[in-house]
């Protein structure tokens, strides 16, 4: 045997020594401890071997309860080419939202007119879906054309007392139900601040605002080309007042009043200070899991892998005997490896990434289970135990890379989809199928080659 | 081990036809009840802290709800499943209200409009899937031309593929028509990778084949192809009972999610691993012999 094969082997078995540990450090941890508390006569003081490292695994949602939100924004009032903006703009709105809520990160993505909002470890829907929506979207919208307001005024006369029924038969009755304002560029995405204050002349409770540069910019034009008509103000899609403007406003000043009550003037101020929606977003999907379920969801499938495991091995020692046992202890430096890959990267691990870990156990033994096919099928022909070894490797090769090749191909595009549960999947099962084959090719053939040579290799019934 | 598979293809034909037939009429007349991620709608898992009511109680309390058609399945010993229309979280919190003493496991809501979008997304990744899967088909029986030609590989192999995913959409529609079973996303996930794992099983045997014709020159297709099925039955018998042990420790231990999950791919590989030994070879031997016939 050369030098440089024992060097293989032994750095595998480190390898997987390492991983082994970075996977599940509790016990070397502990055997640790023990050493550390030991009473040593000889250096007459107590040892200090340092721990360890003890990296957590990131668990989804699933798996650790939490909240899984789905908001629609509605874009139809923004421009195409700002579309994009308005978005970002309502995620950092709702991110602002979601820390002042205390969560440890939250994951807040947009996807084309969708935000998804995840907050792992919060129970209460109630009060996430409260703090997340409630937030007053505010609006500036501009008085119509003259032309249209009569319209509209026209209309209404002429609906007036009608059933809804015989409204529907008058020509463009909707035209009834349309308000005299149109929205304008103007809206909370550009609020810096806002606080409860009270009108110098009346002494009511009103809300001031102070817009940021490019707000007091939109705000200077608007009033510039409104003077003498009204600015409406909307909170919710619902008119709060109406002032008429009388010059035009630069600085980025304005000053929401009504029939306010101090109470609701200070939450008003408040919830606009914490941010104003950009756009107005609806809940369209919602999804929460519990504690208690997110626990037996990953108890329940760690234990199926863990029994499913110990069949694979079961099995492949009593079909494959030797080789059975090389590729058992293969694949347990497999697991090792992927588990401290899931931690490294990290990979969040979901009820789906565990699905697709345990189905690649039974794959990643495919692998050796053409070339032990083939191993023995050489064996038996009369062949040399290190030629049919090297034969048995060579011809499985291109059944292992096709058959591999075409769930990676599934696996790719199925990661392209995006849905987490699917992504989940594809991503461990395609690590999975990439580790796997290096544990059959590197890992399972320099065990075997280790036998080469030595008496053991004699034994037939060990092998065939 | 020399056992003649090739001599009784008839009847695995006869067999497989009746069988695909009864899952084809299955599919056509009961079709798949689709889960909430396509339809939209919302599933609620409480468990009870005392005694769990029968599911008349439950639909009592529930009647003013207006949920149109709503299922009650009961899970565990105290757990239920609720089944219905999407709600919105007002009414999410009434019907905890109404429910009583309970905790509440998970609750998903999906509005339709979600479920229409997932739906057409589902689509489009079967149909590159399948278009992948047939572009490595196509390339790799490229290489293959005796004593049939390499299209004809190719037709077999995606007769087969249908073959084995046919099998679990089957089970599907009669559990979906007697049990409510729905076909959720992780149910799709399972049968895309039924499809890799099919071609694989498919690719293993042809691959044989190709070899003994190169090595042996023997004349006789029907032989070759014996000879091949019988060189690979052990490694096809074992990949998939090592896929399978793991698969069934989670249908009966992996908890809801992944249990439907788990039944796909259980039933899509022994399907595979079925037409792999019985029909990919034997339908090659029938096809080379009504040629050569004529």
């Amino acid at each position: 045997m050369t030098k440089k094969r024992i060097y293989i082997f032994f750095l595998i078995l480190l390898l997987g020594l390492v991983a082994g540990n970075l996977a599940e450090p509790k016990y070397l941890n502990q055997a640790i401890d023990y050493l550390n508390n030991l009473k040593l006569p000889v250096f007459n003081s107590q040892l200090k071997i340092p721990h360890f490292p003890e990296i957590p695994f990131r668990l989804g949602l699933d798996l650790q309860g939490g909240i899984h939100l789905v908001y629609e924004a509605d874009l139809s009032k923004v421009e195409a080419k700002d579309k994009a903006n308005a978005m970002a703009g309502l995620r950092d709105v709702i991110e602002r939202r979601v820390n002042y809520f205390g969560v440890q990160e939250p994951v807040i993505q947009v996807q084309g007119e969708k935000l998804i909002v995840e907050l792992a470890g919060v129970f209460d829907s109630n009060k996430a879906i409260e703090i997340i929506g409630k937030t007053p979207f505010l609006e500036f919208r501009e008085q119509k054309s003259e032309e249209e307001i009569k319209k509209i005024e026209e209309k209404k006369k002429e609906v007036e007392g009608k059933s809804f029924e015989e409204v529907q038969k008058i020509e463009n009755w909707w035209l009834a139900f349309e308000e005299p304002f149109s929205p304008t560029n103007l809206t909370g995405q550009y609020l810096q601040r806002a606080e409860l204050v009270y009108d110098p002349n009346t002494y009511q409770p009103a809300v001031s605002l102070q817009f940021n540069d490019e707000g007091a910019k939109i705000f200077a034009e608007l009033t510039e080309k409104n003077v003498g008509k009204s600015l409406a103000i909307y909170i919710d899609n619902q008119l709060i007042s109406a002032p008429r403007v009388q010059e035009k406003i630069s600085g980025g000043k304005a000053q929401i009043t009504g029939q306010f009550t101090v109470d609701y003037a200070r939450e008003l101020a408040r919830n606009l200070n914490a941010g104003a929606l950009p756009v107005p977003i609806k809940l369209i999907s919602q999804q929460n899991v519990g504690p208690v379920l997110g626990k037996l969801s990953l108890e329940q499938s760690l234990k199926a892998g863990i029994y499913g495991f110990w069949a694979v091995v079961l099995f492949m020692l009593i079909f494959y005997r030797l080789p059975g046992f090389l590729a058992s202890v293969a694949l347990t430096i497999y697991v090792f490896i992927l588990l401290t890959l899931f931690k490294l990267i990290p990979v969040t691990l979901t009820l789906a990434g565990i699905g697709g870990l345990i189905l690649s156990i039974g794959m990643a033994v495919d692998a050796n289970v053409l070339i032990f096919s083939r191993f023995r099928e050489e064996l038996r022909q009369g062949k040399t135990f290190s030629i049919s070894l090297q034969e048995g490797f060579r011809r499985a090769w291109p059944s292992i890379r096709d058959g591999n090749l075409t769930t990676l191909i599934v696996t790719i595009i199925l990661f392209a989809f995006g849905t987490s549960f699917i992504k989940g999947f594809a991503l461990t099962l395609s690590l999975g199928i990439l580790i796997s084959m290096f544990s059959a090719i590197i890992i399972t053939k320099n065990f075997m080659e280790f036998f080469q040579g030595k008496k053991l290799e004699k034994i037939n019934w060990l092998w065939k | 081990m020399n056992i003649n598979f090739v001599q009784y293809r008839k009847i695995y034909f006869l067999f497989s036809g009746i069988i695909i037939l009864a899952g084809i009429f299955s599919l056509l007349f009961f079709g798949l009840k689709l889960g909430i991620d396509f339809t939209g709608g919302s599933i609620l898992e409480i468990e009870y802290v005392n005694n769990r009511p029968s599911n008349q109680e439950i639909r009592e309390k529930l009647k003013d709800f207006n949920l149109g058609d709503f299922s009650i399945q009961p899970t565990g010993e105290k757990g239920v499943i609720l089944r219905m229309k999407d709600i919105n979280q007002e009414t999410h919190q009434k019907i905890i209200e109404k429910l009583g003493e309970i905790k509440e496991l998970r609750f998903e809501s999906i509005g339709p409009t979600i479920g229409k979008e997932l739906k057409e997304k589902t689509k489009v990744v079967i149909i590159f899937s399948l278009l992948a899967i047939l572009l490595y088909i196509i390339f790799a029986f490229s290489r293959v031309s005796r004593p049939i030609k390499s299209w004809q590989y190719g037709i077999v192999s995606i007769l087969i593929l249908s073959h084995d995913l046919l099998m679990p959409l089957f089970v599907f529609s009669l559990l979906g028509k007697y049990y409510g079973v729905q076909v959720t996303i992780p149910v799709i996930v399972a049968l895309l990778t039924v499809v890799g794992y099919a071609i694989n099983n498919v690719v293993v045997v042809f691959d044989r084949i190709r070899e003994i014709i190169l090595k042996t020159r023997l004349e006789s297709f029907e032989q070759i192809v014996n000879i091949a099925i019988n060189q690979t039955l052990s490694r096809q018998l074992n990949t998939s009972l090592t896929t399978l042990f793991p698969l069934l420790f989670i249908y009966f231990f992996g908890g809801e999610t992944l249990k439907y999950f788990s039944l796909a791919l259980i039933v899509g590989i022994i399907a595979g691993l079925y037409s792999s030994i019985f029909l990919a070879g034997p339908i090659l031997v029938s096809w080379q012999k009504r040629m050569r016939g004529r």
